[in-house]
Parts: C-alpha cells; sequence; structure tokens
C-alpha cells in the first residue's frame, strides 16, 4: 500500500513548459525590442509584483490592506537615501529597501492587528499617511519637493558593460538593467508565492481564511501567518518600490506614496484578475496595462472607466476574469489542491502473501 | 494519574451561569461520558478545556500542567483534540487537505510524513470516497465524520467529541462506536457529549451529568442512570 499526493495537472505541466520559454524570451528581449518596449514591459512586472504581494495580503492573508504604497514609498526613499547619502550601489541597495519596510511594518503590524476589517484598512492608509507627511519632512533627500538620482548614482551595477555589449545609450543601458531586475523580481515573487501556498503554510492559511476557531483548534498558529504574510508582503512591496524609482530615477513623497497608483491600481488589478489565484494578478495587469494604453489619453475618464470595471467585475464576477475563466474550464495553472490517490486499497492483500 | 482536571471552574455570558463551579478529574486512558438537557452547558464545557472560551474562574490542568490561560492553538499541539458539535470544515480545502493541515500543524511534521496516516483516517471515517472533494460539498453526517476525522488527525492524548452520533442509521452507528472503541484501545483518552445513550454506553467506563451548568452527578455509568434525579431530567427521553 503506498499512498500517493500530486498538486500537479496537464495544464499546470503545460503552463511550467511554456512559463520556461516565456522566460527565455524575456530575458533576451532587449536584444530585439526598442526602449519604449521595454520601458512598458518593465511596468508589467513592477505592477505585477506589486499586485501578487497584495493578492498574497488580502487573497490568501485575509489582510484587506489599502495602505501598501507605504512600502513602495519606503522603499523608494530608502533606495535614494542609500544612493545619496550613503553613496551605495542602487542595485546594492535594493535588498536594504526590503528590509527597512519589514522594520517599518513591525510596528504597523502591532497597531493594525489590533482593528478588524475595515478598521484595519483605514488603520494601514493611516500609516502610510503618517509615514508619507515623515519622510516630506527630509530635506537632504528634497524635503516635499523630491530630488533626483545623480548622475553618479546612476551608473549602477551593469549599465557599463550593457552599454557596450548591445551597444546602446547609457540611459537605454539602464532601462535594460532595471527591466531584468524587475523579471527577475516578478519571477521570484510569482514562484516565491505559489510555494508559499504549496506549503503546509499555505494550507494553514486557507484554514484560518475559512475558520479560525477550527483552525487554531488543530494547531495553526492564525496569528503568526498574519505576521508572516504581512512581513513577507512589506518586503516584496519595499523592493518593487526602490526598482520602480532606481528607473525613474526622480523621487517625490506624493508621487512615491501615490495610494492611486501603488494601491488602487494594484487592487483593482488584483479584483479584475481574480483574487486568491495565482493566475489572477497575471491576467489583471494585462488588461490594466490594455486598458491603460488605450484610454491614457482620456484624463479621468479613464479612472471613471477603471472603477466602471471594477465595480462590474465585483458584482457579476466576483472571483475576476481567471475565476470565471477556471470554473468554467477547470484548467489551473498553478494548482495548489493536494489529490489524494492510493495505488492498493487498505485491506487488500496481494496475491501471494496470504497463505503463507 | 488524572490526564485532565478541573478545579472550580466557572463561566457566565452576561447574568447566565452557564458553567457552575465545576470540578472534576479525568484519569488517563478513560472514557467518560456526558450527559445533561439541551442547554445545560455542555457544549461551553468543551470549549472551556479546549481554550476557545476562556474561563471566569477556577483552573484548568492537562497532561500535568496548567492551561488554564494557554491558547486553544498550544492545547491542541500540547495533545488535545476536538470536534464541535456544529462542524465547522476548511470549506475551501479538500477532505484530505483538512486532516493534512490538523495533522503537520497539529503534530508538527512535514506533509509527507503525515499523507498515510490521514488516508488511513479517512478509510476508517469512510471518508476515504470523498477525499478529494471540497469539503463544503460534504452532507451534514459526513461533515460529522470530518470532525472527527480532524480531530484524530492531530493525534491527540484527550479526544473531546460533542455529539456526533445524531442522525446515524443503525448500521453506521456500530461502525461510528467501533472507531471510538479502537481509539480507546490505543490508550487516548475520551470525553464524549451524546444524547443517543445507548451509544454512549457503549464507550464510556464512566458518567457525568450537567445540569444548569452544574456537576449533578459522576460515576458509574448504570449507577447514574438508575439515579432518581436522572431520571427526572431524563423523563420523555429515550433510555
Ligand atoms: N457565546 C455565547 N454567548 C451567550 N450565551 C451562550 C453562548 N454560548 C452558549 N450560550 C448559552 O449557554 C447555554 C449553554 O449552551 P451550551 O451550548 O453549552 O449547551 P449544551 O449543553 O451544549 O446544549 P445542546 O445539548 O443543545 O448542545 C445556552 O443557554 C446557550 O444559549
Ligand atoms: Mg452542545
Amino acid at each position: 500500500m503506498s499512498t500517493i499526493v500530486d498538486t500537479r495537472t496537464t495544464a499546470s505541466r503545460i503552463a511550467g513548459v511554456c512559463a520556461v520559454l516565456l522566460l527565455a524570451a524575456a530575458i533576451v528581449a532587449p536584444v530585439f525590442v526598442g526602449r519604449g518596449v521595454i520601458q512598458d514591459l518593465f511596468f508589467i512586472l513592477t505592477m505585477l509584483t506589486l499586485a501578487q504581494f497584495w493578492n498574497l495580503l488580502a487573497g490568501y492573508g485575509g489582510l484587506v490592506s489599502v495602505g501598501q504604497h507605504a512600502f513602495v514609498g519606503i522603499g523608494a526613499y530608502t533606495l535614494f537615501g542609500a544612493g545619496l547619502l550613503l553613496g551605495l550601489d542602487p542595485v546594492a541597495a535594493l535588498l536594504l529597501c526590503g528590509v527597512v519596510a519589514v522594520v517599518i511594518a513591525v510596528p504597523t503590524a502591532f497597531f493594525a492587528f489590533r482593528l478588524q476589517g475595515a478598521y484595519f484598512a483605514i488603520g494601514t492608509w493611516v500609516v502610510a499617511e503618517v509615514v508619507r507627511l515623515s519622510v516630506a519632512q527630509w530635506q537632504a533627500l528634497g524635503g516635499g519637493s523630491g530630488t533626483s538620482l545623480p548622475p553618479t548614482a546612476r551608473d549602477f551595477a551593469g549599465t557599463a558593460w550593457v552599454a557596450r555589449v548591445l551597444d546602446v545609450r547609457d540611459a537605454a543601458a539602464r532601462d535594460i538593467v532595471t527591466y531584468w531586475l524587475a523579471l527577475a523580481l516578478a519571477v521570484a515573487t510569482c514562484a516565491g508565492v505559489y510555494a508559499l501556498l504549496r506549503s503546509k503554510r499555505g494550507l494553514a492559511l486557507a484554514a484560518v481564511r475559512d475558520n479560525v476557531a477550527a483552525a487554531q483548534a488543530v494547531g495553526v498558529d492564525a496569528q503568526r501567518m498574519k505576521w508572516l504574510v504581512f512581513l513577507i508582503a512589506a518586503f516584496g512591496t519595499g523592493i518593487a518600490g526602490g526598482l520602480i524609482y532606481l528607473q525613474k530615477g526622480r523621487i517625490s513623497p506624493d508621487a512615491a506614496f501615490s495610494v492611486t497608483d501603488w494601491t488602487a491600481f494594484v487592487i483593482f488589478i488584483v479584483v479584475i484578475g481574480g483574487i486568491g489565484t495565482i493566475e489572477g494578478p497575471i491576467i489583471g495587469v494585462l488588461v490594466f496595462f490594455a486598458l491603460q494604453s488605450l484610454l491614457a489619453d482620456y484624463g479621468s475618464t479613464y479612472l471613471i472607466v477603471l472603477g466602471a470595471l471594477g465595480v462590474v467585475i465585483m458584482l457579476f464576477a466576483p472571483r475576476g476574469l481567471w475565476g470565471l475563466f477556471a470554473a468554467r474550464t477547470g484548467i489551473h495553472l498553478f494548482p495548489v489542491r493536494r489529490r489524494l490517490r492510493r495505488t492498493v486499497p487498505r485491506n487488500t492483500q496481494p496475491p501471494g502473501e496470504t497463505h503463507g | 494519574m488524572s490526564i485532565l482536571s478541573l478545579h472550580n471552574v466557572s463561566r457566565s455570558f452576561g447574568a447566565l451561569k452557564v458553567t457552575d463551579d465545576v470540578s472534576f478529574d479525568v484519569p488517563t486512558g478513560q472514557a467518560l461520558g456526558i450527559i445533561g438537557p439541551n442547554g445545560a452547558g455542555k457544549s461551553t464545557l468543551f470549549n472551556l478545556i479546549t481554550g476557545n472560551l476562556s474561563v471566569d474562574r477556577g483552573t484548568i490542568t492537562f497532561d500535568g500542567a496548567d492551561v488554564t490561560r494557554t491558547s486553544a492553538m498550544h492545547r491542541c499541539l500540547n495533545g488535545m483534540g476536538r470536534s464541535f458539535q456544529i462542524p465547522q470544515p476548511f470549506g475551501s480545502l479538500t477532505v484530505f487537505e483538512n486532516l493534512i493541515v490538523a495533522a503537520t500543524h497539529g503534530r508538527g511534521l512535514r506533509e509527507r510524513d503525515v499523507a498515510d496516516d490521514c488516508a488511513d483516517i479517512l478509510e476508517r471515517t469512510e471518508l476515504i470516497d470523498r477525499a478529494n472533494d471540497p469539503a463544503s460539498s460534504l452532507s451534514l453526517l459526513q461533515r460529522k465524520r470530518l470532525e472527527l476525522a480532524r480531530a484524530m488527525a492531530t493525534q491527540p492524548k484527550l479526544l473531546l467529541l460533542d455529539e456526533i452520533a445524531g442522525g446515524l442509521t443503525e448500521g453506521e452507528c456500530r461502525a461510528l462506536i467501533q472507531t471510538i472503541r479502537q481509539i480507546h484501545a490505543s490508550g487516548v483518552t475520551i470525553i464524549w457529549i451524546e444524547h443517543v445513550l445507548h451509544a454512549l454506553n457503549a464507550v464510556v467506563e464512566r458518567l457525568l451529568v450537567l445540569d444548569f451548568g452544574r456537576v449533578i452527578g459522576i460515576g458509574d455509568p448504570a449507577t447514574i442512570m438508575a439515579s432518581r434525579e436522572v431520571r427526572e431530567i431524563y423523563l420523555g427521553i429515550e433510555v
């Protein structure tokens, strides 16, 4: 008798192969496509990263934060601070962005975890505002009006090499390096979140979401799961924030702590794509990018369309576009469900052993 | 040696005293039944023992340690397993995953080390055919079985069962009694709240009667059932 537990499906195997091919294509893309496309891809990848972390928080951890822009801004300012004040190479400083975000996330969690539901959401927003106002006082980094990365801090690791090998100008080389970093971050994020969900901690997250009292009664540390998810999300969001502003090269408190850009849009992406799935944010970010490209010239009309679409999806397809698709087809590209198969049923002795 | 001791435990909801100065010991390895009319405070007593509710007064000792202020999670890790009277499945997980989460977290083991045990438990509780279905798709009876199965998966020293025999057919009830006897025979201490008295009497060695939150009798089942106080409470209820 043996027990086999399997999570993979045919669809997930095909998806795995496609993902590897896609990744290979994405790595060599800078050789073939222009700077504009690279910048668009950078935007898509960083938004995907932010969306995947918000999805982890809200979709899996039940922590509906509307203050994640705090960690984008903290990451951005850490990067600039490390570059301008400490003279660190910005690429090396990216890790520091995540660490500082976690350091700020700890007291935030102590405060916000005391709040329930809508109060938790509002609490995280309040924290983000407080951090933004504090950073605006930081005169060394330009106070309320912000600052730029000086030319010296812009020649970060790899730029010179890329400029030489691909024969492009320095500005384009910087975009290519940040694009590769964004690619690595997005892939690591999707893979990391998927690995977490497939582990026993992923099961615990689902159990806590379904029924806290029952989860605790079987030994799940619900509080620890909340902390784990909140700190992981802060870490990743901080790194993404640092990377986004490394590429922009210019920072201000209003932009780096923008609730619209780094929280509202991110929530939109997750909601239209499908909350609580890994596929959802991927679909969502593509739809979001398409809408933005189509409607960017219409100013506020664009925001109204986004809002209206978000509401329609929430009403008629609460599990998002991917949820709709998965329910119809049964296809999961990132399956987490464990399937039990037993090769020999219990109490059935193999032939030949019965009269031993 | 007692695995569980309650000393003067009380709990009120507002003005309603639901657990009133309850004290008793459960020797290791015993099967104790708890009976009492609806609303007597039986489930509340379970919630106090497992830590889902906190006591107002009194102390609870489990396996040699004072657990009065210990969280439900830690009491599980220390060896308490329970079923809920109103089933509380993890609806988005499959039946098998419900057991996996209990076994991995309750016992602190890795998934691959518990998969066999979980599959065995599903067979013993006759849920193996539903192993890969979402728990939300189970019928009420199957959900009750899942409560038992999930508690078993944490491999408890003390198993607390809250009304799991109601609504079963004759054959199903016999199978359930068989399963609980097996668990008991393997050395697990059992406390079982049950209105189906013939099922309870087939398993327990000792009976506790609760009424209005107070212990009005504890001891040998036959003697308890014969006492006047219990007969009065149970007048009109099948014995
Ligand atoms: N959380 C609560 N808040 C207020 N009152 C409660 C709460 N839980 C239980 N009660 C009340 O406490 C009393 C005892 O409830 P409990 O569920 O412990 O009874 P029980 O003996 O398990 O009954 P049953 O046989 O119907 O399951 C009831 O009157 C119930 O209404
Ligand atoms: Mg009850």
